[in-house]
């Protein structure tokens, strides 16, 4: 966080969990051994099984690839889990069409490099898809190698805007929205919903909040909106009032704001204070309760986006309930839109009924699905329809979805 | 020329705001020549305690105006005492060894005490209440300044009357310009030096937990953290109007004030810092010592 970097005692710290984790691979790495050893059994033992089994009908091959060991790991073992709660689901009422879904897992570690060698152990296991990858940079390196082979991707987690906006993967499909997707709501809000005509935005010069507010400015400006100021503040300063005046005095309808929370509160508590009503817009950051709590009264009537709540999508509170039993603990990162994406695949795999690359891309693109996220489907360029980010507004102390 | 105005006046409500907590840099600095680090941390300290038993007084219902007395009360006792035990354990015994090792002390004890509050308290925004009135009158002007700037701003002015005629006019004040101009000629005469540093520290805090209180309200927040930021302002607003020197603090931070809010106004909110130094480097490179540094001979 940005308000603890001043102690290079942390550095020391670092310097100790860096040694911890060296010591660590060390153990992870005879644990891979012996889970080597075991998988091979399995492995003999699953092939002398389904042997027999495709004497009836072959298994459809699903891969499944991201970072399963490493940093981030964390980020990638949880799409493992919801592929397989998916597939032991869809097994169990009697596959597609007669056939049993089979899933083959590969590792990248989230390294651009370790991705292509998993993408092409999987071209020749010949899967039909591929969940995955995790990381954008992973994910872009595999997707040359799968465009080849014709075979369908859909990472739960890859946010990059140009994997779908480039144009150049027509197999890529993803299950969250991407970086740009904040910032291009928020705009459209402002021009459509509360029809600005001009508007000042302001940011607290950090990564996120500078990054948000520079995208809005831009499709704003697209949408023909004025930006008639654009600047950053002090974050933690204790008076805002002189950049205040100069928004009021620059006779703006609309603030935007990118940052975090705490200046959020003095700002708005500072605009109304002087006076000004006019509407208050800003992002995910600002998406907190913590914000109401803070600001108060002040609060009423700010929006803010942020990723849609599923919550209380009752195949959400299923789908972490099944995950529990079946694994003894919480899901982790992206765990939802891997059990979203899984599940619209499976589902366009079979509303085509074959598994022909071209049916598959057809069905993703026109057939809806109901899944955790909620009933989501594809555009043209492979962005998932039905979820991504909302815009919320402080109603009567509490974050309100504006449909 | 109104906009002008505006800016001019949500300048001064900056700049009282650094001087409230300038003052108690200046104080201790002008009397042992230490910068506090700690000072900030106080401050926070004493937003911290009147938000405590603030929020008591009211959960027991009681009215308004004794909920503010009596938790600004409770703050000034509660951050003196810090003050006090502070200046005991960790700068008395460095007293007259070389000024580095105290100034290494403060900067510890500053860590402490924000570590202590993000451990004890919470590492969350909290939202502060106001306990301030809100005149009636001032309604129409309220683009101008409102209510909490204006009582920041008497408060700010009658403490720096109170302090000037404290030093210059009391026996305590007398012992305390001894003291600063010469700590070992003044224990010769009889000064109770320990004592006097002692209450300069209890003063200094004393400033602190009205500043905390009066800059909580205005924000309607805090954070084990606002008093390193506040902190590192107003010591800027100290070193630029003289280090040491009681009105010097107040121009340094109305100054600083002023040109924060002007930059803002006329040039862009992202240079801000960018101003504030600017205007530090050039005012000490034409007057080392702080605008008022010399002509107020006694450094208290």
């Amino acid at each position: 966080m940005k308000y603890h970097d001043i102690y290079s005692s942390q550095k020391l710290a670092s310097f100790i969990i860096y040694a911890h984790i060296l010591h660590m691979r060390k153990e992870e790495y005879k644990m891979k051994r012996r889970n080597m050893v075991l998988a091979v059994f399995a492995m003999v033992s699953l092939l002398v099984l389904s042997g027999t089994q495709s004497v009836f009908a072959a298994p459809i091959k699903i891969g499944v690839a991201g970072s399963h060991t490493g940093d981030l790991a964390s980020y990638g073992l949880p799409t493992v889990n919801a592929a397989k709660l998916v597939v032991k689901d869809i097994n169990d009422k009697g596959g597609i069409n007669g056939q049993k879904i089979e899933l083959v897992i590969e590792d990248d570690q989230c390294k651009p490099e370790l991705a292509t060698n998993a993408a092409a152990k999987l071209v020749s296991a010949k899967v039909v898809a591929v969940i995955g990858h995790i990381c954008s940079g992973a994910t872009k390196a595999a997707l040359g190698i799968y465009k080849d082979s014709k075979i369908v991707t859909i990472s739960p987690s890859a946010t990059n805007p140009p994997l779908t906006q480039s144009g150049e993967y027509p197999n890529f499909f993803r299950t969250i929205a991407p970086d740009d997707a904040q910032a291009k709501l928020a705009a459209n809000f402002l021009t459509k919903t509360l029809k600005l005509k001009k508007i000042a935005v302001l940011h607290d010069k950090g990564d996120y909040g500078k990054g948000f507010a520079e995208l809005v400015k831009q499709y704003a400006e697209e949408n023909g909106i004025q930006v008639a100021l654009f600047e950053g503040i002090n974050p933690g300063a204790p008076d805002y009032s002189a950049v205040i005046n100069k928004i009021s005095n620059a006779k703006v309808d609309g603030v935007v704001w990118g940052g975090y929370h705490p200046e959020a509160s003095k700002l708005v508590q500072q605009m109304k204070d002087k006076g000004m009503n006019i509407p208050f817009i800003s992002d995910d950051g600002v998406k907190d309760n913590t914000f109401i709590e803070v600001a108060g009264k002040y609060s009423e009537g700010v929006y803010a986006t942020g990723p849609t709540d599923t919550s209380t999508n009752p195949l959400a509170i299923k789908a972490i309930a099944d995950h529990k039993k079946e694994f003894g603990a919480e899901p982790g990162a992206f765990f939802l839109n891997a059990y979203a994406a899984t599940q619209a695949l499976l589902n366009a795999i079979a509303k085509a009924g074959s598994t022909d690359y071209n049916k598959i891309v057809a069905a993703l693109q026109s057939e809806y699905v109901d899944t955790p996220l909620g009933h989501i489907s594809f555009d043209k360029r492979g962005d998932i329809i039905g979820f991504g980010f909302s815009v919320f507004q402080v109603q009567n102390g509490k974050y309100v979805e504006l449909k | 020329m109104e906009y002008f105005l505006k800016l001019f006046l949500s300048g001064t409500a900056k700049g009282s705001i650094y001087a409230l907590i300038a003052l108690g840099y200046t104080m201790v600095y002008g009397i042992i020549q230490l910068i506090n680090f700690a000072h900030g941390e106080i401050y926070m300290i004493g937003g911290f305690t009147a938000l405590i038993f603030g929020g008591f007084f009211f959960s027991k219902g009681m009215p308004v105006g004794f909920v503010l007395l009596f938790s600004v009360l409770l703050s000034i006792i509660y951050a003196a005492a810090f003050g006090y035990t502070i200046e005991k354990i960790a700068y008395r015994p460095l007293r007259g060894k070389p000024r580095l090792s105290a100034l290494i002390s403060a900067i510890g004890v500053s860590m402490v005490l924000q570590n202590f509050v993000l451990l004890a308290q919470t590492e969350k925004f909290l939202s502060f209440p106001s306990y301030l009135p809100e005149f009636k009158w001032l309604q129409p002007y309220k683009e101008y300044i409102n209510s909490t700037q204006l009582i920041i701003l008497g408060v700010t002015a009658v403490i720096m009357v109170l302090l000037t005629f404290l030093i210059k006019f009391t026996r305590m004040g007398k012992a305390m310009r001894a003291t600063a101009q010469d700590m070992h000629m003044a224990q010769l005469v009889g000064v109770d030096i320990n004592q006097v540093i002692s209450v300069t520290f209890i003063l200094g805090s004393a400033l602190a937990a009205i500043g905390g209180v009066l800059i909580c309200s205005y924000m309607g927040q805090i954070n084990y953290y606002i008093g390193f930021i506040a902190g590192i302002k107003a010591f800027v607003a100290a070193v630029l109007g003289g280090i040491g020197s009681i009105p010097g603090a107040v121009l340094g931070s109305f100054v600083l004030g002023w040109t924060e809010s002007l930059g803002t106004g006329y040039i862009s909110s992202d240079y801000e810092d960018a101003f504030a130094f600017i205007i530090l480097i050039v005012i000490l490179l034409i007057k080392p010592e702080g605008i008022l540094g010399r002509t107020q001979r006694q450094k208290v």
